[in-house]
This record gives C-alpha cells, sequence and structure tokens, in this order.
C-alpha cells in the first residue's frame, strides 16, 4: 500500500485523519462503562460484586449490605478516580500539543494555525528550537546547502544532534517558491519503523526537475523532534496525528498486574471453588434437614410450602456467610501496603542521587511487591549502564602508547612534546581525530566552540584534539576550517563515506587547500580498518594496542589515512555518485564502492575512549546475577561496543568462565543455521558449567523473532544472559513481551525515549531520569535519579514484612463486623492468611490453609465446649470464638514476623490491645446488640483460661514445627538469618542482605585495575560464523579478568545459590 | 575555548521543566521510618528460646488444668431427664399427642436425692437438647425495639410469622421466640416442706435495665389460633418477666441450660427433694430430651471438665515436646547459623580453585 501525498493542495484533507494527538484511553461517555469493565474483568472484583449483589436479598443476607457495598464502592470510585485523572493529565498534554500554533502554507499564503489543523500535504513552517509537529519531508531549510539539524532524542533516545538534508530536488530553491511549490510524494503507509523511510518525491513544473527523487530518512523531520541550529526549515506533512511515527510506536500502555495480584487471582479462585462446593455440601445437607428435621421444629413454624427458590435460600445464605473467606479488605490492605512500598521507595535516601539532585519516584503505586520476584532484567546500556559520557583517554600513534602511565593521554608531556615537536604521524593522527567526523563546531557570540557530534565518539575524539591543539573551529559548507598552534588549515570536504554498522567504519574524503593533496581520512573499528592496512606496514603493535585497550573496558577505534591520486579519485568518484543514486539496495552498493577506496591504508594509530560506566554498575549487576536474575542487556549500539560494555560490567563472564554465542545470519537460513547451532552449544552441559551469553543483533533478531520464536524462546529461556545490539525500540518491547509470555517477570529500565515501549510493555518499568531526557522517566512506573540496584534490593527484603502490619488494622474491623452466625467461626482466619502475600505461592497457601483450618478447629471445639451448657449464649460465645481468633492471629503474625521493630510491636500487640478497648466502649452503649458482653466475659476467669489455652493449643504445634524446620530442615534465608543474628562470620555472598554489599564492591572493582594479567589462550569459539570476517570475540573479549579467588568463588555461590 | 560544553549540556529538553526547582532538594526528608531502618531485633528460634518456652508453658499448665479440674470436681449437680418418664407409660407410644392434648394431666412427680452437700446458691436449670435456638429463621425473629419501649409496640417487622394477631393488632411480644416460651414448671419440696424457689434476679440486670421496657405489656400474646409455648401475665411489664427475658438470650448451641430459679437453702447429702413438674413443653416432635439441673457453681462455672483436661493435656504435651527438643538437641547437635550448612558452601570444593 502506498500513500500518495500532493503537496500544497487542500484536496485531500479528508483522506487522512488531522494532526489531533490523543493519548487518552478514555472519553467522557465511554469513560464509566469502560473503567467499570476494566475493573471487573478481575476475578476478585466480580467476585465482590456478586456477594454484594446477593446481600441485597434480604431474604438471605445475613449482615447489612453496606458492609460490602460501602468498601466497594469506596474501591471502585479511588480507582477510577485514579484513572480518570491520569487520563484528564494525558488530555491535558495532548491539547497543549494540539494547540501549539505552527506556522503552514495554506493556499500559497502563510498563516498560523494550530497544530492540530495540520492536513497531509500542508507545508509547514519551522524555526529553530521547534519541535516538529508532525511527520514532515524536509523542503526547504535557511542553509544554503539544504542541510538542518534536529534532535532526536524524545524520538529514540539519542542526544545528539542528526544532519538532515532537503532532497536534491528541492536544492537551492528560493524560498518565496517554497510557498508555491506543487508536487507529490509517494510514500508509505504508515509504520513504526522510525529508521527507515523510502518513497519518492515528484515535483511539478514549473519546478523543472521532472525527475523522480528518492527520500530516505534523512530527509524528514519527525514529530516530537526539534529543529537546532537552523534558523528555520520547511517541510510537507506526510504523517499526521496518531499515523506519526511516533505515533504508531507508541503502545497504549495496558495496566500492569503484579505477580502477586495474579497469585491472588488465582488464589481467589481457588478458595473460591472451594467455597462452592462447601457451599454445595453444607447447603445440600441444609435443604435436607429442613426438609426432614425441620418440619418437627415446631418452634421454627416453617411454612409448608415455599416458593419456587427455596432450594436455593440455604446455599445461598452459606455462601453469603463463607463470602467473608474472601474478605473484601485484602484488596483494601493489599492497596495501602502497595502505596506504603512506593513511599518507601521514594524516601529511600540510598535512591537519591546527589548530582542531580532527583529522588526517586514510584508511579505506578500497584506494582512495588513485584520488584521482589524479578527474574529478568532488561536494561537499555547506554545512559543506563553507562552514564553516556565518552572520554578519551589513551592512544597509541605509530607504536608509541601514550597515557598508559597517567591513564590520561591528554596529560602526556611526552604526548604534548610530540606534538610540539610536530612530528608528522602524530600530526596526522590528529588530523584524522580532528577533521574524520560529522561534527560540527558551533561559534558561541563569546567565540567559544561548541561541538554537535552525531556520535559521543566523535564529540570525545574532536574535543580531545581540540584539546591537543587540533581545533576544529569551523565548517563552512565544504570547507573545514582547523586550527593547529594558530596556523589555520583548510581544507575540502569532497565525500563523506558514512558509518554504517556493517562497515563499521567512516572515511572522509579531503582536499588539502593548501597543497592540493587528496586524502582518505579513515577512523573505525579495529577489526574494520587493519584488514585494509597496507601490506607492507606491521600492524602488530597496533592489534596489540587494541587487546590491552579493550580489555581495559574502553573503546578502540583505529585511525588510517591513505593519500590519493587525483585520477583515482574522479574514476571513484563516478561510481560512488551512481552508487549513491540507485534506489535499490543503496546502502550495499555504497558499501561496495566504498571498499575500493578503502584499502592499502596507513594505520596511524589506535584511540582508546573510555564510555564511563555509572557508579556501581559492576557491583550492582554482580549481586543481582547471584540472586539469580538473569540479565538481558538490549541497546541500540554497536556489537563490540555492547560485549565491550557487557564485560566491563560483570554483565558476561570473560573467557574462559563465559562464553558468548552469536547469533547472525542477514537470511532467514543463515539465521536459522546459527540459532541451532547456539541452541545445540546450549543445551550441552559442559563439565565445567559456564556463564553462556548469547549475543544476537537486531537484524537476526527480526528474523528470528518471525520466523524461529519458538527457538529463540527456548534460547531466551536457557540462557540467562544475552546481549542484543542494534534492536529498534519496538524489539525491545517483543523481547519483553516474549519474556512475559513465558510468565517471567520482567523488569525494565531505560532513561531515553527509545526505551518507553519497553518500560510500558514490562511488568516493572524503572526509567533513570538522567541525560537522555525525562521522556522515560514519565512512562515508567519508577524513576530513579541514578541507577542503584542494590539499595532498592535493601527495600525489597523489608518488604516481606510490611505486608504484616499493613494489613493488620483493616484486619480488625473485619474480624469485628460479623460473626453472629456460627458457621463463619469457621473461616475467618483465612482472611488473614490470604494477606500474607509473601512467598505466596500455592504450596505455601496449602500450608497457611491447612494450619487455618486447624486453627478454625481449635477455636471452635475450645469454644463450644468451655462454653457449653448454662454459658451457651449466642453473643458471649460468638464473643470468646472471636477473641480467640484475635489472640491467635496475634501469635501467628508474631511469630511469621522475622524483625520486631516498635511499628512490629505496635501492631501486634496494639491490634491486641484495640480489639479490646473497641469492644469494650461497644459493650457500654446500650443500644448496640452486644450491650454488656465484654465487660462479663472479662469478669469471668474461664474466657481468660480459655484464650490462653487456644493460644497454646494452637500455636504449640505451629512454633514445635517450624522449629524441627528451622534447626533441622532450614532453608537458605533461615541459615543466613541466624548467621546474622548471631554475628558470625559471613562468608559468602551479598545477594540476600545488603551489609554484604562491601565485600562484592572488593571482588567487582578489581577487573577494573587489573590491566596486565593476560591470557592469549584463546578458546576455539563455536559461533564462528561462515559469513562473516569478524573476529569480534578474539578482539573484543580478552577474557582475563579473574585472578582472585574470590570472583571465582563468588561465581560459585551464585551458581549454587538456585540449586538451593 | 570552552571545552566542557557537551552536546548533552547545550540540548535542553525543550520542557517546562526548568532549572529551577531543581535546585530546591527534593531529597527526601530523614526519619528513621522511612528509610526502614528502625531499630530491630530479630528473634530466631534458638533451641533454648523453645524448649524453654515449652518447658515453661507445660509448667504453668499442669497447675491452671489441676485447679480447674478441681474445681469442676467440687460441684455438684443433679440432673434428672423427665420428658420420657413424665408421660404415663400407657401413653408412651404416642408422646405427640399426650403433650398436645389439653384434656391429659401433665403434672409428674419426681423424687431427687442430693448426692453430696450443696452449698446456697443452687442454681435451677432446664436443659434442653436438639432444639435449636440458633435457627436463623428462629433467632431473627424477635424486635428489640418493640421489647423497649411502648411507643414501639407496633413495630412488628422481622416478627413473622408471630408479628400480628389474627386481629390485625401487633402482638407484643412478637416473634418465635417469645412465642415459643419454655412452658414446664417446677415446684420443689423438701421432705413434704416447700422449698423456696427464688425467681427474681436470674435474667441478666443489663437485659433487664435496658433491653426489656418496663413500660411494655404483653398484649394479644399466644392468642391465635397456634399456641406455642408459656403464656404471660399481662399485667406485668416485660422487664419483669424474667422468665421471657432468659429464653430470649438465645443459645448458641442446640443443647443448652436455661436458669429457672435459685434455691437459697443448703442441701444435704441423702435429702430427698421431691419435684412437682407441669410437663407443658413439647420436644417429642422433634425427639428433644429434657432435663432438670441442679447445680452448685465454682470460679469456673458449672461442672465441665473440658478445661481442666484440655489444660493437662496441653500441658503434658508442651513438657514431652520439651523433653523430645531437648533429647533431639544431644542426640544431633546442629550449631545455628554455621555458614558451612549453606548448600553453596557445603559444595565440594570442585569449582573453588
Amino acid at each position: 500500500m502506498k500513500r500518495y501525498v500532493n503537496i500544497n493542495d487542500n484536496g485531500q484533507e479528508d483522506l487522512y485523519c488531522d494532526n489531533r494527538i490523543s493519548n487518552t484511553k478514555y472519553t467522557i461517555l465511554n469513560f464509566l462503562p469502560k473503567n467499570l469493565w476494566e475493573q471487573f474483568s478481575r476475578f476478585m472484583n466480580q467476585y465482590f460484586l456478586l456477594i454484594a449483589c446477593l446481600q441485597l436479598w434480604s431474604l438471605i443476607t445475613p449482615v447489612n449490605p453496606a458492609s460490602t457495598w460501602g468498601p466497594l464502592i469506596f474501591i471502585f470510585a479511588v480507582s477510577a478516580t485514579k484513572e480518570a485523572w491520569d487520563d484528564y493529565n494525558r488530555y491535558l498534554s495532548d491539547k497543549q500539543a494540539n494547540d501549539k500554533e505552527v506556522w503552514v502554507v495554506k493556499q500559497g499564503i502563510k498563516k498560523q494555525i494550530q497544530a492540530q489543523d495540520i492536513h497531509v500535504g500542508n507545508i509547514v513552517w519551522l524555526r529553530e528550537n521547534d519541535e516538529v509537529p508532525c511527520d514532515l519531508v524536509l523542503i526547504g531549510t535557511s542553509d544554503p546547502q539544504g542541510i538542518c539539524y534536529v534532535e532526536t532524542a524524545a524520538l529514540d533516545g539519542e542526544t545528539d544532534m542528526k544532519t538532515r538534508v532537503i532532497p536534491s530536488a528541492c536544492m537551492g530553491l528560493d524560498p518565496e517558491l517554497l510557498h508555491k511549490i506543487k508536487g507529490a510524494i509517494e510514500c508509505p503507509n504508515p509504520d513504526k519503523d522510525i529508521r527507515r523511510f523510502e518513497a519518492n518525491l515528484r515535483l511539478f513544473p514549473p519546478f523543472i526537475d521532472n525527475d523522480l527523487c528518492p527520500l530516505t530518512i534523512n530527509n524528514t523531520l519527525l514529530q516530537s523532534c526539534y529543529l537546532r541550529n537552523t534558523e528555520w526549515a520547511c517541510g510537507v506533512a506526510v504523517y499526521t496525528g496518531n499515523e506519526t511515527k511516533l505515533g504508531m510506536s507508541r503502545g497504549i500502555p495496558e495496566p500492569k498486574l503484579t505477580a502477586v495480584d495474579a497469585m491472588i487471582d488465582k488464589l481467589t479462585g481457588a478458595i473460591f471453588l472451594f467455597q462452592i462446593v462447601v457451599v454445595i455440601v453444607l447447603g445440600i445437607a441444609g435443604d435436607v434437614w429442613k426438609d426432614t428435621e425441620a418440619q418437627k421444629q415446631w418452634y421454627v413454624l416453617y411454612p409448608k410450602e415455599g416458593p419456587w427458590y427455596e432450594l436455593l435460600v440455604i446455599p445461598l445464605r452459606f455462601e453469603l456467610l463463607c463470602s467473608i473467606m474472601i474478605p473484601i479488605s485484602i484488596k483494601v490492605s493489599l492497596d495501602l501496603m502497595k502505596s506504603l512500598y512506593a513511599k518507601f521507595i521514594d524516601w529511600d535516601e540510598e535512591m537519591y542521587d546527589h548530582d542531580t539532585n532527583t529522588p526517586s519516584h514510584a508511579t505506578n503505586t500497584a506494582i512495588s511487591e513485584d520488584l521482589g520476584q524479578v527474574e529478568y532484567i532488561l536494561t537499555d546500556k547506554t545512559g543506563t549502564l553507562t552514564e553516556n559520557r565518552m572520554i578519551f583517554r589513551r592512544c597509541c600513534i605509530n607504536g608509541t602508547f601514550y597515557g598508559n602511565e597517567s591513564g590520561d593521554a591528554l596529560k602526556d608531556m611526552e604526548l604534548l612534546d610530540a606534538i610540539g615537536s610536530k612530528r608528522p604521524d602524530v600530526i596526522r593522527f590528529l588530523t584524522v581525530m580532528a577533521v574524520c567526523n560529522t561534527v560540527i563546531p558551533l561559534k558561541s557570540k563569546k567565540g567559544t566552540i561548541s561541538y554537535k557530534a552525531q556520535s559521543q565518539d566523535e564529540d570525545a575524539l574532536v574535543h580531545a584534539a581540540a584539546h591537543l591543539h587540533m581545533v576544529l573551529f569551523n565548517k563552512n559548507g565544504n570547507i573545514l576550517e582547523v586550527n593547529f598552534n594558530a596556523s589555520i588549515l583548510q581544507y575540502e570536504i569532497l565525500d563523506t563515506l558514512e558509518f554504517t554498522s556493517d562497515r563499521k567504519r567512516m572515511s572522509v574524503i579531503v582536499r588539502d587547500c593548501q597543497n592540493r593533496d587528496i586524502i582518505l581520512l579513515t577512523k573505525g573499528a579495529d577489526e574494520a580498518v587493519l584488514p585494509n592496512a597496507s601490506s607492507g606496514q606491521q600492524i602488530r603493535t597496533h592489534v596489540e594496542a587494541v587487546e590491552q585497550y579493550a580489555q581495559l573496558g574502553l573503546r578502540t577505534l583505529c585511525l588510517a589515512w591513505r593519500e590519493l591520486n587525483e585520477d583515482e579519485y574522479r574514476e571513484w568518484s563516478l561510481m560512488f555518485k551512481e552508487a549513491n543514486s540507485t534506489l535499490v539496495d543503496r546502502e550495499w552498493k555504497l558499501a561496495e564502492v566504498c571498499q575500493r577506496l578503502e584499502h592499502d591504508l596507513e594505520i596511524l594509530g589506535v584511540t582508546a575512549i573510555e564510555d564511563r560506566l555509572q557508579d556501581g554498575v559492576p557491583e550492582t549487576i554482580e549481586t543481582l546475577r547471584k540472586a539469580g536474575i538473569n540479565f538481558w542487556m538490549l541497546t541500540g549500539d554497536k556489537q563490540d561496543t555492547a560485549i565491550q560494555i557487557a564485560l566491563s560490567c560483570n554483565f558476561i563472564s570473560p573467557e574462559p568462565k563465559g562464553q558468548l554465542l552469536l547469533i547472525d545470519g542477514k537470511t532467514e537460513d543463515e539465521v536459522s543455521k546459527s540459532l541451532e547451532r547456539v541452541i545445540r552449544t546450549m543445551s550441552i552441559t559442559p563439565s565445567e558449567p559456564k556463564d553462556v551469553a548469547f549475543v544476537v543483533d537486531g537484524w537476526a533478531l527480526e528474523i528470528a523473532l518471525k520466523h524461529h520464536q519458538k527457538d529463540f524462546t527456548k534460547l531466551a529461556m536457557l540462557s540467562r544472559t544475552a546481549i542484543c545490539c542494534r534492536v529498534t525500540p519496538s524489539q525491545k518491547a517483543q523481547l519483553v513481551e516474549l519474556l512475559k509470555s513465558r510468565e517471567y517477570r520482567t523488569l525494565a529500565i531505560g532513561d531515553g525515549g527509545n526505551d518507553v515501549r519497553m518500560i510500558q510493555q514490562a511488568d516493572i518499568g524503572v526509567g533513570i531520569s538522567g541525560r537522555e531526557g525525562l521522556q522515560a522517566a514519565r512512562a515508567a512506573d519508577y524513576s530513579i535519579g541514578s541507577v542503584s540496584g542494590s539499595s532498592l534490593f535493601n527495600s525489597v527484603s523489608l518488604m516481606a514484612y510490611n505486608v504484616f502490619y499493613t494489613s493488620i488494622p483493616v484486619l480488625v474491623s473485619v474480624l469485628d463486623k460479623d460473626l453472629s452466625e456460627r458457621t463463619v467461626m469457621e473461616h475467618p482466619q483465612i482472611l488473614f492468611y490470604c494477606q500474607a502475600g509473601r512467598l505466596l505461592n500455592p504450596s505455601t497457601f496449602a500450608g497457611w490453609f491447612g494450619r487455618s483450618l486447624f486453627h478454625a478447629l481449635i477455636v471452635f471445639l475450645i469454644s463450644i465446649n468451655v462454653y457449653a451448657d448454662e454459658k451457651n449464649e449466642n453473643e458471649e460465645l460468638s464473643m470468646v470464638a472471636l477473641s480467640g481468633c484475635i489472640w491467635l492471629q496475634a501469635f501467628v503474625v508474631a511469630m511469621e514476623t522475622n524483625s520486631f521493630t516498635i511499628l512490629q510491636h505496635l501492631a501486634i500487640w496494639g491490634n491486641l490491645a484495640a480489639f479490646y478497648v473497641i469492644n469494650c466502649i461497644v459493650s457500654a452503649l446500650p443500644s448496640a446488640g452486644m450491650y454488656t458482653i465484654m465487660f462479663r466475659l472479662c469478669r469471668q476467669p474461664s474466657y481468660w483460661i480459655s484464650m490462653f489455652l487456644i493460644v497454646a493449643a494452637g500455636m504449640g504445634p505451629v512454633l514445635s514445627l517450624k522449629y524441627f524446620r528451622y534447626t533441622y530442615r532450614s532453608s537458605a534465608i533461615n541459615k543466613l538469618q541466624q548467621a546474622e543474628r548471631l554475628g558470625g562470620p559471613i562468608v559468602s555472598l551479598g545477594n540476600v542482605e545488603p551489609q554484604m554489599k562491601s565485600i562484592d564492591k572488593d571482588v567487582a572493582l578489581l577487573p577494573m585495575s587489573q590491566s596486565n594479567n593476560r591470557n592469549t589462550a584463546y578458546e576455539p569459539l563455536p559461533s564462528d560464523s561462515p559469513t562473516s570476517s569478524r573476529r569480534f570475540l578474539g578482539s573484543a573479549t580478552p577474557f582475563d579478568f579473574l585472578q582472585t579467588t574470590q570472583l571465582r568463588l563468588s561465581s560459585t555461590y551464585s551458581r549454587n545459590f538456585k540449586d538451593n | 575555548m570552552n571545552l566542557k560544553a557537551t552536546a548533552a549540556s547545550s540540548t535542553s529538553d525543550g520542557t517546562s521543566d526548568s532549572s529551577a526547582p531543581r535546585r530546591n532538594s527534593k531529597k527526601p526528608k530523614y526519619s528513621r521510618f522511612t528509610q526502614q531502618e528502625l531499630p530491630a531485633c530479630k528473634p530466631i528460634l534458638t533451641p533454648g528460646w523453645v524448649i524453654s518456652t515449652f518447658a515453661v508453658v507445660g509448667i504453668i499448665f499442669i497447675p491452671i488444668g489441676l485447679a480447674s479440674l478441681f474445681a469442676s470436681q467440687r460441684v455438684v449437680e443433679i440432673v434428672d431427664r423427665y420428658d420420657i418418664d413424665c408421660i404415663p407409660e400407657t401413653l408412651r407410644n404416642d408422646k405427640l399427642a399426650f403433650i398436645q392434648s389439653r384434656e391429659t394431666n401433665k403434672t409428674c412427680t419426681r423424687s431427687l436425692t442430693v448426692p453430696m452437700d450443696m452449698k446456697s446458691p443452687i442454681y435451677v436449670y432446664y436443659e434442653l437438647d436438639n432444639f435449636y435456638q440458633n435457627h436463623r429463621r428462629y433467632v431473627k425473629s424477635r424486635n428489640d425495639k418493640q421489647l423497649q419501649s411502648k411507643k414501639n409496640e407496633n413495630e412488628t417487622s422481622s416478627c413473622d410469622p408471630e408479628a400480628n394477631a389474627s386481629n390485625g393488632l401487633p402482638i407484643v411480644p412478637c416473634g418465635l421466640i417469645a412465642w415459643s416460651l419454655f412452658n414446664d414448671t417446677y415446684r420443689f419440696s423438701l421432705s413434704s416442706k416447700v422449698l423456696e424457689v427464688n425467681k427474681k434476679n436470674i435474667a441478666w440486670k443489663s437485659d433487664q435495665g435496658h433491653k426489656f421496657g418496663d413500660d411494655v405489656y404483653p398484649k394479644n400474646f399466644q392468642s391465635g389460633g397456634l399456641i406455642g409455648g408459656a403464656k404471660l401475665n399481662a399485667s406485668k411489664p416485660l422487664s419483669e418477666q424474667e422468665d421471657l427475658i432468659v429464653w430470649m438470650r438465645t443459645a448458641a448451641l442446640p443443647t443448652f441450660r436455661k436458669l429457672w430459679g435459685k434455691i437459697e437453702v443448703d442441701l444435704e447429702a441423702n435429702e430427698q427433694i421431691t419435684v412437682v413438674i407441669q410437663n407443658n413443653y413439647n420436644t417429642y416432635s422433634f425427639g428433644g430430651k429434657k432435663k432438670l439441673v441442679l447445680s452448685t457453681t465454682s470460679w469456673i462455672g458449672g461442672k465441665n471438665d473440658f478445661l481442666g483436661v484440655a489444660y493437662l493435656t496441653v500441658g503434658g504435651l508442651c513438657l514431652f515436646l520439651a523433653i523430645s527438643f531437648i533429647l533431639l538437641y544431644f542426640a544431633r547437635p546442629r550449631p545455628l547459623g554455621d555458614p558451612s550448612f549453606l548448600s553453596w558452601n557445603s559444595d565440594p570444593a570442585g569449582h573453588m580453585n
């Protein structure tokens, strides 16, 4: 399907939607039904509704219907209000965007209209720093070269400037003419691919150029980008409203259900089934009894003939009585506790980032408790693991290492001396650093120069060159000016051979304006540059340099150059132009042409750039991995960079402990083959367990997800670690979905706009309000000032017992409510156990359930036996049973609580005391049904004696069982608790208790400081891809960080921790 | 030359997020609560703690159990089941007809022997069995407002089917409970001398004072075609109808005793008490027993061995557990908190090198 856009033609307004953006979930009309529908799609809510409706029938209801309706309506109102408020805010922000005034050409006249009135085909004018309101095809800029700069941070998370050019057909058009321009753009239907735009432009006469002019993504301005450093630009709207690339890739965040929620839903279902069974059995028994015995009980005066529904009455009554098994308070207390957790995260001082003065913030209160149950962490690299701040650290020029001693080449006197003495190799090296890039220098009014770079690497290089007196200070069209030691050198840029992920290098061809020489300047990854070195050159030192730097976790680039002769260039230039204008396979053809020039290079040297890791990242990852959490890194970066970063942050273990498996291939066949191979390798358990990780790039991932989803899923589950490079935002989300479909809990961390979808998709999204804008933070459930995983853990471990004390106060009110009928007494504890969200799974639930039945039996038997005969009075007996429950509950909670702070004491014993206080107050009211009951009971010694009996009989078996388990069948957690509390030395692991962090730190820092231990024995890798000449594994992973037993020990722990 | 200016710092993200609020510290306030750093005591189940807990509980429980058992044993109780014996043998094959007939003579004389000395007050109870006072239909069939005050006389909601008399006027007291009031009577005599039974103060004071109004008089009670139980003296206010008040305190279990009166003289062992029973109440249709109970009381109430036995059992079990844990402890000593017991530490040293 194609879309034809007629430029400057209003005839197509009805064809496509206008530019109104709408992110809202509801409208005023559908809010109530839709919201209710959503809320009632949860089983628990359906259940409560059913119960509440049943209670309206006064014939069967044992209690006042208000006792269910009140809380129910309250809960629903609260969550509906919250939804409404969120949606209203979405509406407001949409409205702000929609109402923004933009300049648009209509009927040849430039008018200011609201952004929402833009239609496809309109020409939109933007000024500097304007936000692009819809997807535009650029047709004119203020720049005579037809270039403009955009910032795409909101779109793909990359903070650097991107260059956009106007299509060749529009080149050189007078701004006045642009008002009247007519033409047609043939473009694909809206999609969400923000890296691809394949279209054609044809201008109508009188605009001479009647040829088809191809358009790429470089000719577009996409919605939500910002126009920078360009006075004005104008473009034709091609996609508008929700059909823009951004709009298409924006998913509607679905409400996130937490694991505990899901489990509670499941258990609720189970309890419901149990309840149904109980109800049916009791109901039938009741009906039978009624038909046989009750007729004889003359004092009941049963009518001979009942209504037709008579048989239903007794079962339904039992249903209502049993309904307390699933207490409505569970919802209230769960919500309460969740918001408290969220608050604790907000409050946590350890998660406060001092640099940016940002505290952590939990936006979605509902899912905090899931933090403790995460099995997969998917993380973005740039800005999340690393600070996204590149710093030039070392270099090796022509075999001489600079910066090795100080760790900073910029301060290396030797290098400065070499520059001072103008050694030609050093100068050439610096020239490549300063010239071979797409950086744009900007001169501010004060004369200072700042750089706009597409990549942070280039930025670092240009800055470093400037520091070394080779200052790139002007780029004016094709002329580039460099100030070296106060002399100005001019170069004319002839061609730019752009960087692609396959070529892994970029080159510029410049003409030295002084001596008219044509030079090819190249920089790129070692495996892309070194093989193209001129045959005579010794590249060994460079290979060694690359290895050494990579080992330090530095990003390496090789710089090279070659002088071209005039004829060679001219010949090549023709081919290049031809390749550049092909429509099919342009990228591939260009690469081939470039290859023809980039050979016989003279290698100048190697640069090493540090991509600084965020503070504490290696430690955190190590800790989390030990805790058995699987880690995936999803990044838009290059494969090598990704692997290097992964190594330096303990993401994957270096050889020989770790093993990297590569999945690649451009075709379905290749991908499937390598996928198979990897799975085979993974499934074979080697004698010595290894940390196996797989690496997959975006292209292969796309194929794998499309055609081999089953295999890939299998692989995903086999592997604890994965690195996915060059993935698009929607692929990130797809991966999350894949894991989620396998019932794994996922947590996604990211900072950029490109992570938004992944964050929305994941069970838990963590957004970092860092440098790449705040968009991710807004979409996320949590935003953290800076990564600080370990303290997050701190909260997690503490959450477990918070469950209890938040639920208790609510519990009281429930237990207090209605116990007028005896059947209820058998089950009140169940509700309490339902709330024990801790370690909630079916088997522990069964344990709790059994215990609750036991307790119910104890309470029931003791109270009916003690309060038999003359003490047998309804109100008294129910109060005795109720107090029994309360006592038992207090002791159960006390026994299950691991750590008593004043709050726990207050909650547990205060709860007990409150029970007596409240009941005594109620007993003092003459109008209350239970007038004086409590006073009477409290005066009876037998009451107190039976309470103690209930506690002792109820807790005795529980305590002894627990003690037995604790001492003789203890779990790892128990043992650690014991060790911790006895104050003994804890030799191992920092994965359960945060106070052991320090040990980890020592371990984790070692790789960074160990530089000279090298192990050259590479293992042959099973993943040598037949198609690629890349040796990325060999070069990028000098796998030897571990000379320390500690590290090895800890990985041993981590393996066994899972077995436990 | 300003080389510090990086791309990131010069690209403001265009939102309204100005730098001013950032200056204000958003640092969370410190409190020990918010940082979850409250001083905590983390008890663990050491053998010492557990064993001594069980031992202490056992040691406390056994004396209490003995005391309760002793108190319960001290209580003297005379129980006499009369529902069958009070029907003449000739009529026993149709007890229902006997009890429902107005003609039959329902007077019946029983003779009880005092087994041991009984100190006053001696409580007189009637015990019913298989009588479901806790039946939902029954329990709800009353109107507390009507009982409370004269002005609520017409409040008979929830009293069905005994709400209104056949003439449409409200029944006071309405409902099934009142309607089925127990109507057997007892007259005691000790060696042909009348043994006074005090029928005052057998109901709860709180009920007399607050639940049953002193201006509410029975009206239209038991006037319908269907007579349930006892009739009430229409000249006495409800607050003085103590039998009714006792009856209206519904029992939670189908076997229950209700106080009928108090004998305020001591009885000596082997004395013969003669009881003349008016056997009116119909328990025959549902096969319920009727018993007359004379009982003294103790600090734990009536004669009930349950508490004592239960205490002794639980206490004994606690001691048993304590001893077995001690034995277990010596048989399989297990130092707590030894990290070498962590499974990853006890892993063979194979991977350690």
